[in-house]
C-alpha cells in the first residue's frame, strides 16, 4: 500500500532505509482502528502522575493482601499487645526502634503492622461501597433518566431526599440500632453516595435518550431494555470509571470517619480511623502514633484521587485541554 | 377530509403504499409542578397524503413547519393525536409498539446528523448489524457476510467492519446510516434531510446513492430536505408544507412550472439561479413577518398573516387542498386566490391592512410567550 503511493525514483533511493513515507504510512495504520479504549489507554500511558498513583494504589493494594505476611516477618500480630517492650516506664508507647519499625501504640501494639492490617479495611470498604454506589446510582439514574415523567420524578424526589439526609445523624442512628460493623459502614457509605451517582447519570442518560442513534434504534423496532444496554450503557461507562475512582477515595474517608467516632469498625480490629482515634490522647508524646495511619490515609486518598483525574482527562481530552489552556 | 390526490386520478389502491389521513400531532405544553397542560404546538394539523410505490415524494419547508415530525408519525416513532397512517394495506396508526415491531422491517429511516445517527462507541460491525440482531435474522458469521455486503452495496470498504463512526468522513458515516436503513430490505425509505449536514460534493454522491439504490431495491422514498434544488433533483413528486400544514401538492415539473401557493411561489422565488443576468431579472418575492407561532397559529388559511394577496376571506375559512382550474388531477393547492401563471406576486395587493395582519402574527407569539418559557422540541 505505501510503497506504490511513492514515487519510483524516491523509494529506490530510501529502500534500504525506511523513507518517511513509509514511516507516515505505518504510524497512520496504527492509528487506524484504535478504539475510544485504545486511546484513552495510550493517553494515560503517557501521563506520569496517573502512572505514579497506579503504583503507589498497586503497592498499598499487595501490602493489605500481604499484611499476614508482614505480620509474620515482624513477629507481632495485629492484635498482639507488648505492655513491656512497647511500652516505657511511665507506661507510655514506645517510638521507632528495630523490635517496632513505626513504633508501638498505647496498648504496645506494632503500628507497622496495624497500619498494614488498616488498609485492608480502608480498601475494601473504599471498593465495595464504591462498586455498590455506582451500581445502584447507574440502574436508577438510567431508569430515571430513560424512561422520564412520572419515573423519573419520583426516583428524583428519592435522590433529592437522600442527598438532603443528615448523614452522621443516620449513621450514629443505624449503628446504635444493629450495631456498628465494616458491613453497616459500608452500607452507610454506600447508601449515602449512590444519589449522587445517580443524578450525573440521569442527566446524561436524559442528554442521550434524544440522540438520533437511539432515534434509529427505536426505528428499527429495539426494546426498551436493549437501548439502555446496549445504545445508552456504552456512553456511560467511561463516566462510570471516573466516578468510581473518584468515589474510592471519598469512601475511604467516609469509612475513617466512622471508624474514629466509633461507629465503624469495632475497635480491636485496627482501621485507620480507630488508630486516628487512639492516638489523639498521645499526640504530643508518640507523634509516629498519628503520623503513619494519617500519612496512610493520605497518600491512599491523594493516589485515588490522582489517578481519578488522571483517568478522567484520558477519557475526556476536551475537558484537561479546557484547563490547561 | 381533504386527500392529496383527487378522487378522478386517484391511483388504484395497489400503487398505494402509504395512506396518510388527517394526521394530526400536537405536543402538549406543560408547566409547572403539577405538569399542567398549558398550551399544544400544533406540529402536524391534518396531513393527508399517498405515496405509491416506487416514487420519491419530497417534502419541503421552512424549519419547523413539521416535515420531520410528519416523517416520524409515518414511521411510527410517535403517537398520533389524530388520524390514521396506512402502509402497505395496513393500518398502524394505533398499533402497539410490540405490534408494530415486526412491521419497522418494511419502513425505515435515514437521518440528518450523520454524527449523531451512530453510537460513537460502537463498531460500524454492530451498528449495521443491528437491524440482524434485533429482529434475530442472523448471528456470528452469517450476520458479518451480510453487514459487509451491504456496506459493499453503499460504497463502504467491508475491510472497515471493527471501526469506529468517528473514522469516517461524513459522506461515509451517512453510507454507513444508509445500510442500517437498507439492512431489512424495508419498502419504505424516509429519509430526513440525508444530505443537509454534508459538503455540497458529498451531497451528490449520496443522493446518486439513494437513486441507485432506490432502482436497485425497488424502494419508495419520502425525502425531506428544505433544499429545494435538492429535492428537485430526486423527487417525482414534492409536497410543500407550511406550519404543520400541506398547501401544495404537485409532480416536480409542474410544480417549479405553474406553482399556485403564493407560498410555494415565494420559496421557489428564493432558489439561487447560477446565471446573474437570469437571476437579476428573476422576481424575489420577499414575505414579510416570521413565521407564527405553531401554538396559536393564525385563523383561517395559515399563511395569510404573510401572504402578498390575502384578502378578508382568507383570514376566516382554511383552504381546502384541491385541484385548480386548468391544472393536473394530481395538482392539488391550498389557497383560495391561486397565483396564475405569470403573475406578479411583487407587485400583489393584500386585501387586509397590515397592522391588522402583524397583529395576527403577535398575538400568536404573545400566547407563546405566555403559556411557556423556553420553547419545547417540536
Amino acid at each position: 500500500m505505501s510503497v506504490s503511493s511513492i514515487d519510483p525514483a524516491q523509494s529506490a533511493l530510501s529502500a534500504p532505509e525506511p523513507s518517511t513515507f513509509g514511516e507516515e504510512g505505518e504510524a497512520a495504520k496504527e492509528i487506524q482502528g484504535r478504539s475510544p479504549w485504545q486511546l484513552a489507554w495510550a493517553r494515560l500511558r503517557q501521563d506520569k502522575v496517573a502512572i505514579g498513583s497506579a503504583v503507589v494504589i498497586l503497592l498499598i493494594t499487595l501490602v493489605a493482601i500481604g499484611a499476614p505476611l508482614i505480620a509474620h516477618l515482624v513477629g507481632h500480630g495485629p492484635g498482639d499487645t507488648y505492655p513491656f517492650l512497647g511500652e516505657d516506664s511511665y507506661g507510655l508507647p514506645i517510638g521507632p526502634n528495630r523490635t517496632f519499625l513505626l513504633g508501638a501504640d498505647d496498648l504496645g501494639r506494632d503500628v507497622l503492622v496495624r497500619v498494614v492490617y488498616g488498609a485492608r479495611v480502608s480498601l475494601i470498604a473504599g471498593v465495595v461501597a464504591s462498586a455498590l454506589a455506582v451500581l445502584a446510582g447507574g440502574i436508577v439514574g438510567m431508569l430515571a433518566g430513560y424512561f422520564g415523567t412520572a419515573v423519573d420524578t419520583a426516583l428524583s424526589r428519592f435522590m433529592d431526599v437522600i442527598l438532603s439526609f443528615p448523614l452522621l445523624l443516620f449513621a450514629i442512628a443505624l449503628v446504635s440500632l444493629v450495631g456498628p460493623s465494616l458491613t453497616v459502614s459500608i452500607a452507610v457509605i454506600a447508601f449515602f453516595s449512590w444519589a449522587v451517582v445517580g443524578r450525573i447519570v440521569r442527566g446524561q442518560t436524559l442528554s442521550l435518550r434524544e440522540k438520533e442513534f437511539v432515534e434509529a434504534a427505536r426505528s428499527l423496532g429495539a426494546s426498551d431494555l436493549r437501548i439502555i444496554f446496549v445504545d445508552i450503557l456504552p456512553n456511560l461507562v467511561a463516566p462510570l470509571i471516573v466516578y468510581a475512582t473518584l468515589l474510592i477515595p471519598a469512601s475511604i474517608v467516609f469509612e475513617a470517619t466512622l471508624s474514629f467516632l466509633g461507629l465503624g469498625v469495632v475497635p480491636p480490629t485496627p482501621t485507620w480511623g480507630n488508630m486516628l482515634s487512639d492516638s489523639l490522647p498521645y499526640y504530643k508524646v508518640a507523634w509516629w502514633f498519628m503520623l503513619f495511619p494519617g500519612g496512610a490515609l493520605l497518600i491512599t486518598t491523594l493516589a485515588f484521587n490522582l489517578l481519578g483525574d488522571s483517568v478522567r482527562d484520558a477519557l475526556d481530552p476536551r475537558y484537561a485541554r479546557l484547563f490547561k489552556a | 377530509m381533504i386527500h392529496a390526490v383527487a378522487p378522478g386520478s386517484a391511483p388504484q389502491d395497489s400503487d398505494v403504499l402509504v395512506r396518510v389521513d388527517d394526521v394530526r400531532k400536537y405536543f402538549p405544553i406543560r408547566t409547572g409542578l403539577l405538569r399542567r397542560e398549558v398550551g399544544r404546538v400544533h406540529a402536524v394539523d391534518g396531513v393527508s397524503l399517498e405515496i405509491r410505490k416506487g416514487e420519491t415524494l419530497g417534502i419541503v419547508g421552512e424549519t419547523g413547519c413539521g416535515k420531520s415530525t410528519l416523517a416520524r408519525c409515518i414511521a411510527r416513532l410517535y403517537d398520533l393525536t389524530a388520524g390514521t397512517v396506512v402502509f402497505d394495506g395496513r393500518d398502524i396508526s394505533r398499533l402497539s409498539r410490540r405490534r408494530m415491531r415486526p412491521l419497522r422491517k418494511g419502513i425505515q429511516m435515514i437521518f440528518q446528523d450523520p454524527i449523531g445517527s451512530l453510537n460513537p462507541r460502537r463498531r460500524v460491525g454492530s451498528i449495521i448489524g443491528d437491524p440482524f440482531a434485533i429482529h434475530g435474522i442472523s448471528r456470528g458469521e452469517d450476520r458479518k457476510h451480510q453487514v459487509q455486503e451491504l456496506m459493499r452495496v453503499v460504497g463502504l470498504n467491508p475491510e472497515h467492519y471493527n471501526r469506529f463512526p468517528a473514522e469516517f468522513s461524513g459522506g461515509q458515516r451517512q453510507r454507513i446510516g444508509v445500510a442500517r436503513a437498507l439492512a431489512l430490505r424495508p419498502k419504505l425509505i424516509i429519509a430526513d434531510e440525508p444530505v443537509s449536514a454534508l459538503d455540497v460534493s458529498i451531497q451528490a454522491q449520496i443522493l446518486n446513492l439513494l437513486t441507485d439504490l432506490q432502482d436497485e431495491f425497488g424502494l419508495t422514498y419520502i425525502f425531506i430536505a428544505h433544499d429545494l434544488s435538492v429535492v428537485r433533483h430526486v423527487s417525482d413528486r414534492i409536497a410543500v408544507m407550511y406550519l404543520g400544514k400541506i398547501v401544495e401538492v404537485a409532480s416536480v415539473s409542474e410544480l417549479y412550472a405553474r406553482p399556485r401557493h403564493p407560498y410555494t411561489n415565494a420559496l421557489l422565488s428564493a432558489v439561487p439561479v447560477p446565471d446573474p443576468d437570469q437571476a437579476d431579472q428573476r422576481e424575489r418575492i420577499i414575505l414579510v413577518g416570521d413565521v407564527p407561532s405553531p401554538i396559536n397559529p393564525p385563523s383561517g388559511c395559515r399563511f395569510h398573516p404573510r401572504c402578498p394577496k390575502a384578502q378578508n376571506l382568507c383570514t376566516e375559512v382554511d383552504p381546502p387542498l384541491e385541484v385548480k382550474k386548468d391544472d393536473r388531477a394530481e395538482h392539488v393547492a391550498a389557497c383560495h386566490f391561486p397565483v396564475e401563471v405569470g403573475e406578479k406576486l411583487s407587485r400583489a395587493r393584500a386585501g387586509i391592512a397590515q397592522p391588522e395582519r402583524q397583529a395576527a402574527v403577535e398575538v400568536s407569539h404573545e400566547a407563546v410567550e405566555g403559556a411557556i418559557g423556553p420553547k419545547e422540541k417540536t
